[in-house]
C-alpha cells in the first residue's frame, strides 16, 4: 500500500484561517527562536538543572516579557498573540515558558494593575527589558491550595512594614531581583492580605534554591525566606487588598498556561508521529498498528479541541472579558490533556521514551508541575463544580 | 547608507519531501508548500541591518534598508516578515513565479536600482531552490558596478566596503566602492562579521539572524509596502531559461549493515568501487 505524507497538526486544526497576519508572524518568530536557540540546549539544561540566563536579553528584545501589558515599555499584544508566543516557548520547555509567565503575569502584572504610577515607572520598563527579574511569593510550606491559611506577616512599623515568613516553591526566586510577596498585615485575617515588592539586598531576604526536582529542572525554583525584612511603605502595592489581589494575578497566568501546555503536547505529538513512522516492529512501522494509531488520533483530537477552545476564550477575553471560571476550564482541560498526551507519547517511544535525547520524557516530567501549580487540577475541578452546582466543595 | 536587499521565498528546505511533481512532469506542484525566505537572503538582510545601525543596545537606525521581492500577492508575507525584522520599506514586483528567470530578475532589478539609487545591493549568494547563483553577478554586470560575491565579512569605510571572501586556503579581501553589488555567504551573520563605521570595534552581535520583535511585527503593518508592475521595470519579459521537464530524484535504496571492517573494505573495493 502506498504510504502518504502525514497530515500536519497545523493543517488538521487549520487555526491559521482564524489568525491575523501579525499573529502568524509572532508565532513564526518565537517558534524560530525556540528551534534555533533553545532546543539544541534543552536536554542539557534539563539534565544539569540550569536556566539559560544568557537568553534573557534576547527574549526581552523580542518583546515577550510582560508582552500582554500596555505601556511602560511593554509590547501590548492581544491575548491570541501572547498565547501563541507562550505556546511556542512551551514547545521548547515548560521551564522557559514558566519564566516568562512568572515575569509577565505574576510579577509585572500586579505592579501594572495594583501599583502606583511611581511603582510602575520604577520597575516595569526594566522588567520588560529583562534587566530586573521578578518572582511571585504566595505559596508557603503549609499553605498551597489554601493560600488564605498563609502565615507570612507584615507588621506595620513606623513608615514601613516588617515582613516575616517563608514562601515555598517560588519559580525564579533564586535569580530574581525582586519578589511580589503576599502577606497578612498585623494579625489580620485573609482580608488584610497585601502585596509587597521586596527587593534583593533588603536585610533578611534570602532565596535558597530547591534542589532535586525531577520536573521543571531548567527553571530555578526556590524559597523566599523573610526574616524581619524591613520594607518601606512605598513598596506596598496600594490598589488591592485581600486574597483577590494574588488570585487576579493567577487568573492572568493560568490563561497563558492553558495555551502554553498545548505547545508541550504538540512537541510530544510531533515526536511520536515521526518516531512511529520510522520504528519497525513485527514487520512494519508501528505507525501502521491500530493501537498506536488510536493513541495518535486521540492526541490530535485533544490538541485540536484545546486549541480551538483557547482561541475562543482569548478572543472573548479581548472583547467582553472572561471569568476566572472560564480560565479554570481552560487550564484544567489543556494541562490535563497535555499531561495525558505526554504520557501516552512516552509509551509509544518504548525504551527510547525515557531518554532525554527525545523531548517527550522532559515534557512529561515538566507537565507534572504544570498540573500542580497555578491551582492543582483538583482545585480547578472544585472551582468549576462550585460554579456549575452552586455548592462549594473545597 | 541606503541598501537594497532582494528577497526570494523558497519552499521550506526542511520539508523538501512535500514538493510534488505531477505525472506529466511539466511543472512543480506548489499548492500546500510551506514558504520560507531564502536563508541566504535572510543573511543579506541581517547584514544590511547591521550596516545601517549603530550597534548599540537599543539599536538606533542610521540608514535605510529597502527589501524587494518578485511574485504574486501572497509573497507580501515574506516582505512583511522582513519589515518586522527591521527593514524600513518594501517593494513587491508583481509577477508570476513561473514567468521569471535569473536574467529577467536581474534586468528588472537593474531598472529598480536606477530608480532607488541605493549605495549597495546586498543579496544572498544563491536561492536554495534552484541554486542558480547568478542574479547578483548578472545584475552587477548590467549596472557596470563593482561586485564581490560570497562575502563572509564586511567592513564599511568611507565610500565603500572591505569585503572578506573565504576561498581555498585563505581569505581574499576586496575593496569595493559604492555603488556596488555584494552577495553574501552564511558566515556573514557570525558575531563579528559586519561593522558599519558607527559600530564600536568591540561590539559583538548575537550569532545568526535576529528574530522579529513582537512590537516590531505589529508596527510593520504601518511601514510602506509598494507594488510595482514587472512591465514597468522590464519592457522585454523574455526568458533565457526554459524548462523542459521535472523529475523527482530517484528514491534512495536502503542501506546495508556490514559484518566487520574486512567486510566493509571488501565491499567498498568491489561493490562501491570507492577504493
Ligand atoms: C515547580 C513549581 C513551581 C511553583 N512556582 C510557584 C510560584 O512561583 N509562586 C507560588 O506562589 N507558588 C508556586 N508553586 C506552588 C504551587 O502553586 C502549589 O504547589 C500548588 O498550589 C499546590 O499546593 P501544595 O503543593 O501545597 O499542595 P496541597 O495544597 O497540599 O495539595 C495536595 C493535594 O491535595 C489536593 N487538595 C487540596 N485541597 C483539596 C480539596 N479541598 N479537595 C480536594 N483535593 C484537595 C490538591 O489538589 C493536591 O492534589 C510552584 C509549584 C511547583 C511544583
Amino acid at each position: 500500500m502506498a504510504v502518504n505524507e502525514p497530515l500536519s497538526l497545523d493543517d488538521l486544526i487549520a487555526i491559521d484561517s482564524l489568525l491575523s497576519e501579525e499573529e502568524k508572524l509572532i508565532r513564526a518568530s518565537v517558534r524560530r527562536f525556540v528551534r534555533e536557540r533553545y532546543l539544541p540546549r534543552s536536554a542539557e539544561l534539563f539534565a544539569k538543572e540550569q536556566f539559560p540566563t544568557d537568553l534573557i536579553p534576547m527574549i526581552a528584545e523580542m518583546g515577550i516579557l510582560g508582552g500582554s501589558l500596555k505601556g511602560y515599555g511593554c509590547a501590548g499584544m492581544n491575548s491570541v498573540e501572547y498565547g501563541l508566543a507562550l505556546q511556542e516557548l512551551e514547545a521548547g520547555d515548560s521551564g522557559l515558558r514558566s519564566f516568562v509567565s512568572v515575569q509577565g503575569s505574576l510579577a509585572m502584572w500586579p505592579i501594572w494593575k495594583y501599583g502606583s504610577e511611581e511603582q510602575k515607572q520604577r520597575w516595569l520598563p526594566k522588567m520588560a527589558a529583562g534587566e530586573i527579574i521578578g518572582c511571585f511569593g504566595l505559596t508557603e510550606p503549609d499553605a498551597g491550595s489554601d493560600p488564605a491559611a498563609m502565615k507570612t506577616r507584615a507588621r506595620k512599623d513606623g513608615d514601613g512594614y516588617v515582613l516575616t515568613g517563608t514562601k515555598m516553591w517560588i519559580t525564579s526566586s533564586p535569580i530574581a531581583h525582586l519578589a511580589v510577596v503576599w502577606a497578612k498585615v498585623d494579625d489580620g485575617d485573609a482580608s488584610s492580605i497585601r502585596g509587597f515588592v521586596v527587593e534583593r539586598g533588603m536585610k533578611g531576604f534570602e532565596t535558597p534554591t530547591v534542589h532535586g526536582k525531577m520536573s521543571l529542572r531548567a527553571s530555578p525554583t526556590g524559597e523566599i525566606v523573610l526574616n524581619e525584612v524591613r520594607v518601606p511603605a512605598e513598596n506596598m502595592l496600594p490598589n488591592v487588598q485581600g486574597l483577590k489581589g494574588a488570585l487576579g494575578c493567577l487568573t492572568q497566568a493560568r490563561f497563558g498556561i492553558a495555551w502554553g501546555a498545548l505547545g508541550a503536547a504538540r512537541a510530544c505529538f510531533e515526536s511520536v508521529v515521526s518516531y512511529a513512522r520510522e520504528r519497525v516492529a513485527f514487520g512494519g512501522p508501528i505507525a501502521a498498528k491500530q493501537l498506536v494509531q488510536q493513541k495518535i488520533a486521540e492526541m490530535a483530537m485533544e490538541i485540536a479541541k484545546g486549541q480551538i477552545m483557547g482561541l475562543h476564550y482569548a478572543r472573548l477575553k479581548d472583547s467582553t472579558g472572561i471569568t476566572p471560571v472560564q480560565v479554570s476550564l481552560c487550564k484544567k482541560n489543556n494541562v490535563g490533556v497535555a499531561l495525558e498526551i505526554a504520557r501516552s507519547a512516552r509509551g509509544i517511544l518504548g525504551g527510547n521514551g525515557i531518554l532525554l535525547e527525545y523531548p517527550v520524557i522532559r515534557h512529561m516530567l515538566n507537565l507534572e508541575s504544570v498540573y500542580t501549580y497555578e491551582g492543582t487540577d483538583e482545585v480547578h475541578t472544585l472551582i468549576l463544580g462550585n460554579a456549575l452546582t452552586g455548592h462549594n466543595a473545597f | 547608507m541606503k541598501i537594497l536587499v532582494p528577497l526570494k521565498r523558497v519552499a521550506d528546505p526542511d520539508n523538501a519531501n512535500k514538493v510534488k511533481i505531477p505525472a506529466s512532469g511539466a511543472t512543480i506542484e506548489t499548492t500546500g508548500l510551506e514558504w520560507k525566505p531564502n536563508p541566504f537572503d535572510e543573511y543579506a538582510l541581517e547584514a544590511a541591518l547591521r550596516l545601517t545601525e549603530d550597534g548599540k543596545a537599543p539599536k538606533v537606525r542610521a540608514g535605510e534598508v529597502v527589501v524587494v521581492t518578485f511574485g504574486p500577492k501572497e509573497t507580501e508575507t515574506t516582505l512583511r516578515a522582513a519589515l518586522a525584522t527591521g527593514a524600513d520599506r518594501a517593494i513587491r514586483v508583481d509577477a508570476a513565479d513561473d514567468k521569471l528567470d535569473g536574467h529577467l530578475v536581474a534586468r528588472a532589478l537593474k531598472a529598480l536600482v536606477e530608480r532607488e539609487k541605493p549605495d549597495l545591493v546586498l543579496m544572498g549568494k544563491q536561492a536554495v531552490d534552484g541554486d542558480s547563483n547568478q542574479v547578483g553577478q548578472i545584475l552587477a554586470e548590467q549596472l557596470d558596478y563593482p561586485m564581490a560575491t560570497f562575502a563572509a565579512t564586511m567592513k564599511e569605510e568611507a565610500g565603500g566596503l572591505l569585503v572578506g571572501r573565504e576561498v581555498d586556503g585563505g581569505v581574499i579581501t576586496l575593496r569595493v566602492k559604492f555603488p556596488a553589488v555584494v552577495t553574501v555567504d552564511l558566515r556573514i551573520v557570525a558575531p563579528t562579521s559586519v561593522y558599519s563605521m558607527k559600530t564600536a570595534p568591540a561590539f559583538k552581535y548575537n550569532d545568526g539572524v535576529r528574530f522579529a520583535a513582537l512590537p516590531a511585527i505589529m508596527a510593520a503593518k504601518k511601514k510602506p509596502l509598494a507594488e510595482v508592475k514587472l512591465a514597468d521595470l522590464a519592457a522585454d519579459q523574455g526568458l533565457r531559461v526554459t524548462y523542459h521537464g521535472f523529475q523527482a530524484p530517484p528514491a534512495r535504496k536502503a542501506g546495508i549493515k556490514v559484518k566487520d571492517v574486512t567486510d566493509l573494505v571488501n565491499r567498498l573495493k568491489n561493490e562501491a568501487k570507492a577504493l
